[in-house]
C-alpha cells in the first residue's frame, strides 16, 4: 500500500499552526449534542477561535474510554435521536463553513456495522479528514488500512504510557495525520494538571519517528496547552468544551476556545 | 504484521464435521482468534496488561506448581469433582431419555463461577497485583470474586448495575460480608454490560496494581481462552463420569448460555466427540419475536463489544441493544467468541428458551428431583426436555438416548423471583416486592 501519495488534511492543518509559531489546538465535540445544527455551529465557533483540528465524536452505547461528562452528553445525543449517518451531515456542514481539518472520533462497532468501506467513502465525500479510533488498535485494523488508503483518510491511533517500545514503533508507523498521545492511564475528563507521563509518551513517539504528536486526556486550560506545546505538536481538549456547550451554549464554546488558544504561541522555534 | 479478522486463523476449520472425521481437534483453541471471532478490540492503554496476562497465563499453564494449586483448591475448597446425578423422574418428561445433571450447583458459592475466579485470582497474585475488580449481573460472579479475594487476601471491588443491585440486594450483602466493595453503576442501562464498561474504566486507571477478573468467556484475548481453560474441568469430569455410569458417551450435552462460560467449559470435554451433539440455550426472554430477549446467536449479528468480535445484539447503527431475561446471569447482549465460531462451523447448536419455558423447567426439577436450580440453569433444563423429546421421537427404546445437562448453579438466589412468578407470595410482603422487582427486567 502506498501512503506517500496521500496528502493528510490533518497534518496540513497542524503544519499551518506550527508554521505560524503556534501549537496546534484540537477540539472535541460529540455529534448531535444536543442536536446536529448546534454541533455544526459549535464546531465553527471552535474554528473561528483558533482551533486547527476539529474532532467530532459519534455517540455510542458503550463508551469505555469516556468519563462522566462525555458519557452524559452522548447519552443525551442518543436520547435526542442521533443517528450515525448524521455525522456525515455534520462533517459536511462544518467543512462548508471553515477550513479546519475535521476528524471523526468513533468506537469501532458503528463503523463495522455500516461497513468500513462504506463509512470511509461517505466520510471522505463529506470532506472529513479521517478517524480517531479509541478502541481499534493497528493489529485489528486491516480493513481500515485498506479503506483509509483508498479514500485518502487519516488514521489517528492512540498511544499510552503503558505502550511498549515495539507497539509504539508499530503504531507510529500505522498512523497518519498525527499520533494521539494519551496523557495518563484513565478515561476522558478535565483534570487540574496534565500528567507527567504525557511528556514521556510524546518523547517515545517522536523517537519512534512520529512527526506530529498531540496530547489528550485531562487537557482543559490555556496553561495546559502552553505546557504541552513545549514538547508536542498539538493539544487536544474535549471534556471542558463539552461542559461549556452543555451549560452555556455555542458562544461559551467560542470563548473557551479563544482562551485555550491564548496558550498556543510557542516559546521556541522548531519542534 | 496485521491480522485480518475476516480470515480464519488457519489452524481452525470452516466446518466441523469433516475436520473431526479426519482426526482434527477443536480442543484447546488458544485464541486470539476463533475463526472470524475473538481478537483484541480494546484501547491501546490496556494492551500491555492483556499481553502481561496472556504471558502469565501461558507460563502458569505449563507450571506444575500452578496447576497443582488450582487442582488442590478445586478439590479441597470448591468441593470438586462435582457430582453427576441421574434425574430419573425429571427425565420422564423428556420422552423417556436418560438425563444426567452435572452438579455445578454443589460447588462452593453455588455455581460454576468459582472455577474461573480461583484460577484468575491465582494469576493476579502471580503478577503481583493486589486488587481485583469484577463485574456482576445476578451477583454470582461478584460473590465468587469476593470469595476468591478473601481467600487470597486481595482487595476486591465489584461493579454492579444499580438496577441489579436493587433486585439482588442479598447478593450485595453477601459480597460486603466477604469484604468486597460493591459499586452501583448508574450509567447506561444500569445492568451487566454497563457494569463491564465501568470495570474497564477502572482497569484503565488502575492497571498497575489491579487485575480485571472477567466473569465469562468473552472479552479481549486472552480472556475467552483463559476463562474456558479454568472451566474445562466441568467437561473433563462430566465425560469421565458419564462413561463410568453408562459405559458410553452421551447423545447430547445441554447448557445455558449468556456470555457462555459454563457452556464452553462443559462443551470442551466433548468437542472432538463427533457423535455428541452440543446445545447452547440462550435466554429467549418474552419470546424472540417480542424483541425482549437475550438470544444473541439466534438473532444477533457479528460486531465488536467489550474487546471481542462476536455475535452481538445491535441496532442498524451498531449501538448495543439492551437484552432482557428473567435470569440476570443470561441478561447480556453479547456472547463469547468461541461460541460464535462453534455456531458458524456447525459444531454446536444454539436455540432460545423463553422465560416461561425456563420457569416451567425450574418448577419441574424442584418437584421431581428435590433440586432448586438457578433460573440460568433452568434454560438448559428446558432445552434438555426439548432435545430429549426430539431425540426419542419414534424410538422403541427411548432410554437409549443419554443427555448430560450442565446444572450451572443453585437457585437459592432466585427464590423471590420464582415465588413471584408462581404467585406463591402474600401480596404486600417485602418478599413479594423483591420478587416483583426481580421479574421486571
Amino acid at each position: 500500500m502506498s501512503t506517500t501519495a496521500i496528502i493528510s488534511k490533518t497534518a496540513a492543518a497542524i503544519d499551518r499552526a506550527l508554521a505560524d509559531g503556534r501549537t496546534a489546538l484540537v477540539g472535541y465535540l460529540p455529534a448531535g449534542f444536543p442536536d446536529v445544527q448546534t454541533t455544526i455551529d459549535a464546531a465553527v465557533a471552535l474554528a473561528e477561535n483558533g482551533v486547527d483540528v476539529i474532532e467530532i465524536g459519534i455517540p455510542y452505547s458503550d463508551p469505555v474510554m469516556d468519563g462522566q461528562v462525555i458519557q452524559a452528553a452522548t447519552v443525551q445525543a442518543l436520547q435526542n435521536g442521533f443517528r450515525v449517518r448524521q455525522v456525515f451531515d455534520i462533517v459536511a456542514g462544518i467543512t462548508a463553513r471553515c477550513d479546519a481539518a475535521v476528524l471523526v472520533m468513533t468506537y469501532w462497532n458503528p463503523v463495522m456495522r455500516m461497513g468500513v468501506d462504506e463509512f470511509s467513502r461517505r466520510l471522505a465525500e463529506a470532506g472529513g479528514a479521517g478517524l480517531i479510533t479509541p478502541d481499534l488498535i493497528p493489529d485489528e485494523a486491516a480493513e481500515w488500512f485498506e479503506a483509509s488508503d483508498k479514500y485518502g483518510l487519516d488514521r489517528v491511533f492512540l498511544v499510552a504510557p503503558s505502550t511498549s517500545p515495539e507497539r509504539m514503533a508499530m503504531t507510529v508507523k500505522a498512523s497518519r495525520g498525527f499520533v494521539y498521545a494519551v496523557s495518563l492511564m484513565g478515561v476522558t475528563g478535565a483534570r487540574a494538571n496534565v500528567s507527567d507521563a504525557a511528556q514521556r509518551v510524546v518523547e517515545a513517539a517522536h523517537a519512534a519517528g512520529a512527526e506530529r504528536v498531540c496530547v489528550g486526556l485531562g487537557v482543559s486550560k490555556a496553561e495546559h496547552v502552553r505546557e504541552i506545546g513545549e514538547y508536542a505538536e498539538g493539544a487536544i481538549v474535549g471534556t471542558a468544551l463539552v461542559a461549556a456547550l452543555g451549560s452555556q451554549g455555542v458562544d461559551a464554546v467560542g470563548r473557551l476556545a479563544a482562551e485555550l488558544s491564548s496558550g498556543t504561541p510557542r516559546s521556541r522555534t522548531g519542534a | 504484521m496485521t491480522q485480518s479478522p475476516d480470515k480464519p486463523s488457519g489452524t481452525l476449520p470452516d466446518t466441523a464435521d469433516a475436520f473431526l472425521a479426519a482426526g482434527g481437534t477443536l480442543r484447546h483453541a488458544p485464541g486470539p482468534y476463533f475463526g472470524n471471532y475473538g481478537g483484541r478490540w480494546m484501547p491501546e492503554s490496556l494492551i500491555a496488561a492483556l499481553d502481561e496476562l496472556a504471558d502469565t497465563f501461558d507460563k502458569a499453564k505449563a507450571d506444575p506448581e500452578f496447576t497443582g494449586r488450582v487442582a488442590e483448591l478445586n478439590r479441597n475448597y470448591s468441593g470438586r469433582p462435582s457430582l453427576l446425578t441421574e434425574a430419573k423422574r425429571f427425565a420422564a418428561h423428556a420422552g423417556g431419555a436418560r438425563i444426567f445433571l452435572k452438579r455445578e450447583d454443589l460447588n462452593h458459592t453455588g455455581s460454576h463461577k468459582i472455577n474461573n475466579v480461583l484460577g484468575q485470582a491465582l494469576l493476579a497474585q502471580r503478577m503481583g497485583k493486589t486488587r481485583l475488580i469484577a463485574e456482576t449481573g445476578a451477583g454470582q460472579h461478584g460473590v465468587a470474586s469476593a470469595t476468591a479475594a478473601a481467600l487470597l487476601g486481595l482487595e476486591c471491588v465489584v461493579y454492579m448495575g444499580a438496577e441489579d443491585c436493587r433486585r439482588q440486594a442479598l447478593n450485595v450483602a453477601r459480597m460486603e460480608l466477604l469484604g468486597a466493595t460493591v459499586v452501583p453503576v448508574t450509567a447506561g442501562s444500569q445492568t451487566l454490560k454497563d457494569a463491564i464498561n465501568e470495570a474497564l474504566r477502572d482497569w484503565v486507571a488502575n492497571v498497575h496494581n489491579t487485575h480485571y477478573l472477567l466473569g465469562t468467556a468473552a472479552g479481549a484475548h486472552p480472556f475467552p481462552a483463559m476463562v474456558r481453560y479454568f472451566h474445562e474441568v466441568i467437561g473433563e469430569e462430566a465425560r469421565a463420569q458419564i462413561l463410568e455410569q453408562t459405559g458410553r458417551l452421551p447423545d447430547a450435552v445441554c447448557a445455558c448460555i449468556g456470555g457462555g462460560s459454563n457452556a464452553i467449559g462443559i462443551f470442551h470435554g466433548f468437542l472432538d466427540d463427533r457423535s455428541v451433539q452440543l446445545y447452547g440455550f440462550e435466554a429467549g426472554g418474552e419470546g424472540v419475536e417480542s424483541g425482549r430477549h437475550a438470544a444473541t446467536i439466534t438473532l444477533g449479528r457479528p460486531g465488536v463489544l467489550h474487546g471481542a468480535r462476536s455475535y452481538l445484539m445491535q441496532d442498524e447503527d451498531g449501538q448495543t441493544i439492551e437484552s432482557h431475561s428473567i435470569s440476570a446471569g443470561l441478561d447480556y447482549p453479547g456472547v463469547g467468541p468461541e461460541h460464535a465460531y462453534l455456531a458458524d462451523i456447525g459444531r454446536a447448536s444454539y436455540e432460545p428458551v423463553t422465560d416461561s419455558e425456563a420457569m416451567d423447567a425450574f418448577r419441574l426439577l424442584c418437584r421431581t428431583e428435590g433440586i432448586i436450580p438457578a433460573i440460568e440453569s433452568s434454560h438448559a433444563l428446558a432445552g434438555a426436555l426439548r432435545v430429549g423429546k426430539r431425540l426419542t421421537e419414534g424410538r422403541k427404546n427411548p432410554q437409549d438416548v443419554i443427555i448430560v445437562v450442565s446444572l450451572s448453579g443453585r437457585g437459592d438466589k432466585d427464590v423471590a423471583t420464582a415465588a413471584e412468578w408462581f404467585n406463591l407470595l402474600e401480596k404486600d410482603t417485602p418478599e413479594a416486592e423483591i420478587g416483583a422487582e426481580g421479574e421486571q427486567l
